[in-house]
């Protein structure tokens, strides 16, 4: 519980005394490149080879002569949209980016770099924090945009080049009964759980305290609390809103 | 002037400071001195609100840091200069970019004027040719420097340096403490470092606190700390077999 209050003060500490509007806007793009562009590799090849095994793995289920191949088309789309994409590729990136977070943040804190921030009165929470926060909210739904087309991407080309299906059959079932309201849905589950990911590994890292030994844990903790944290997020989501 | 009054501080049930008052002239090099975990950085991080000591004052010419406003407090903050043990520089940006982020964030002034400040400083602590270099690609004495032109850049009116010799071999050791007390006198500030390295004592200690189990148990300048009559302070100074011996001739 302890941990729980002291980061809820921490969420709270980065909005107090904030530094100038100018401040952020560079740091802001520094850590949408950081997060996002340097994170597209990755996610590119999970969400690819997902797409790709889960269309065949569920043309290898539908055995059945009723149920029409064009199905796995459609399972494929809404697997992407309401699983894969937001979920999946959040739990890799934060596997990536949390750890980075963590450690960076461990980091300063054991070089006594965020007592140097915090001696000059600048708010070392808001400064180092907030824009990863940011950054984290507006580049996970674009890479999660990124990881829908390559997984269905994965998906076609894992079952129509291999004879599985034909594009007609894969397609109708990708056109078959979409719901616009399930993208919307993806990219919510996008920011919140940027927003889970950014600020649970900003909070382990930056109250790291001892040596290296220490800031390794810190990223272990980053990542195994920002996972569990996705999972808890993803049912209370899936509640909520469907 | 910077004055400390009845400060205590406490971590885990343990006993760090008890009592501890002193003030730290300005225009002179004030040095706390002690062994190691005594409780001098302890102190040192109340002095500037790293810690929150549960009882005492601290007083910077007159206004008292720990009772005061968040805005007070932070003006306070951005009269202060700090040297951290490690250099404490970012390793994300160069030489030039760390000295320049105080004046980045808290400064009104114009570009040129800043780039301006930043390569003074720099000169002033003899690195004019390494601001393009990342920290990680200077030796220790010259992260030390960086430290200094970064704590200076922002013309402090209080100076801390935490043991500011640290890993330093002895000429650049004394061409650190130097260069601190030559900024002291030049600037007028109050200069606050915490050491235990005694060539420091000896040679710029304008006013010495000496902490011994987390208590000030003496306190004076470099002319009188060799004839100090306080038992824990003798063991302290003269630890070194060469320096009892020394005094044994004097």
């Amino acid at each position: 519980m302890n941990s729980i209050g002291q980061y809820c003060l921490f969420i709270f500490s980065m909005f107090r005394q904030r530094e100038k509007f100018r401040v952020y806007v560079g740091l802001v793009f520094d850590e949408c490149i950081l997060i996002g562009v340097d994170s597209v590799y990755v996610v590119a090849i999970v969400s690819t080879f997902i797409g790709a095994v889960s269309a065949i793995q569920t043309a290898y289920n539908l055995t059945s002569p009723l149920v029409p191949l064009s199905t796995v088309g459609n399972i494929v789309r809404d697997f992407t949209i309401l699983e894969n994409a937001p979920t999946f590729t959040c739990l890799v990136l934060a596997g990536k980016v949390g750890s980075s977070i963590a450690g960076g943040l461990g980091t300063m804190r054991i070089t006594e770099q965020i007592d140097a921030i915090d001696v000059m009165g600048i708010n070392s929470a808001s400064y180092l924090v907030l824009p990863k926060l940011l950054a984290a909210m507006i580049v996970f739904p674009m890479l999660v945009i990124i990881s829908g087309f390559l997984s269905i991407a994965g998906g076609y080309f894992a079952t129509v080049y291999t004879g599985i299906l034909t594009h007609y059959d894969f397609v109708t079932g990708l056109r078959d009964t979409f719901v616009v309201y399930n993208v919307f849905f993806a990219l919510i589950k996008a920011v919140v759980f940027a927003f889970l990911i950014a600020s649970i590994s900003s909070y382990q890292g930056f109250f790291t305290k001892g040596g290296a030994l220490e800031v390794g844990k810190s990223s272990t903790n980053a990542v195994t609390n920002s996972c569990i944290a996705i999972l808890a997020a993803d049912y209370i989501i899936a509640k909520l809103l469907l | 002037m910077i004055e400390v009054n009845n400060v205590n501080k406490t971590f885990r049930d343990k006993k760090i400071l008890t009592d501890v008052s002193m003030s730290f002239v300005k225009g002179k090099t004030n040095l706390i001195i002690g062994a190691s975990g005594t409780g001098k950085s302890v102190l040192l991080k109340c002095i500037v609100g790293l810690v929150k000591p549960e009882t005492g004052t601290i007083k910077y010419d007159g206004r008292d840091f720990l009772t005061a406003d968040s805005e007070v407090q932070k003006d306070i903050r951005r009269e202060m200069g700090m040297l951290f043990q490690g250099g404490a520089l970012f390793d994300f940006k160069t030489v030039h970019e760390n000295v320049m982020f105080p004046l980045h964030m808290l400064s009104e002034m114009g570009k040129s004027e800043k780039m301006d400040r930043v390569a003074f400083c720099l000169q002033r602590v003899g690195l004019d040719k390494v601001g393009n270099l990342f920290p990680s690609q200077i030796s220790g004495g010259m992260q030390k420097r960086v430290g200094i032109a970064r704590a200076i850049v922002m013309n402090p009116q209080y100076l801390f340096c935490d043991e500011p010799n640290s890993g330093l071999d002895p000429q650049t050791a004394i061409k650190i403490d130097d260069l601190i007390q030559e900024i002291t006198h030049e600037y007028n500030t109050t200069t606050v470092i915490v050491t235990h390295d005694m060539n420091s004592v000896v040679s710029i200690g304008e006013y010495i606190a000496f902490i011994y189990q987390g208590m000030k148990v003496w306190e004076g300048d470099k002319d009188n700390i060799l004839q100090t009559e306080s038992k824990p302070l003798q063991d302290f100074i003269f630890a070194n077999k060469l320096i009892r011996d020394r005094k044994a001739m004097m």
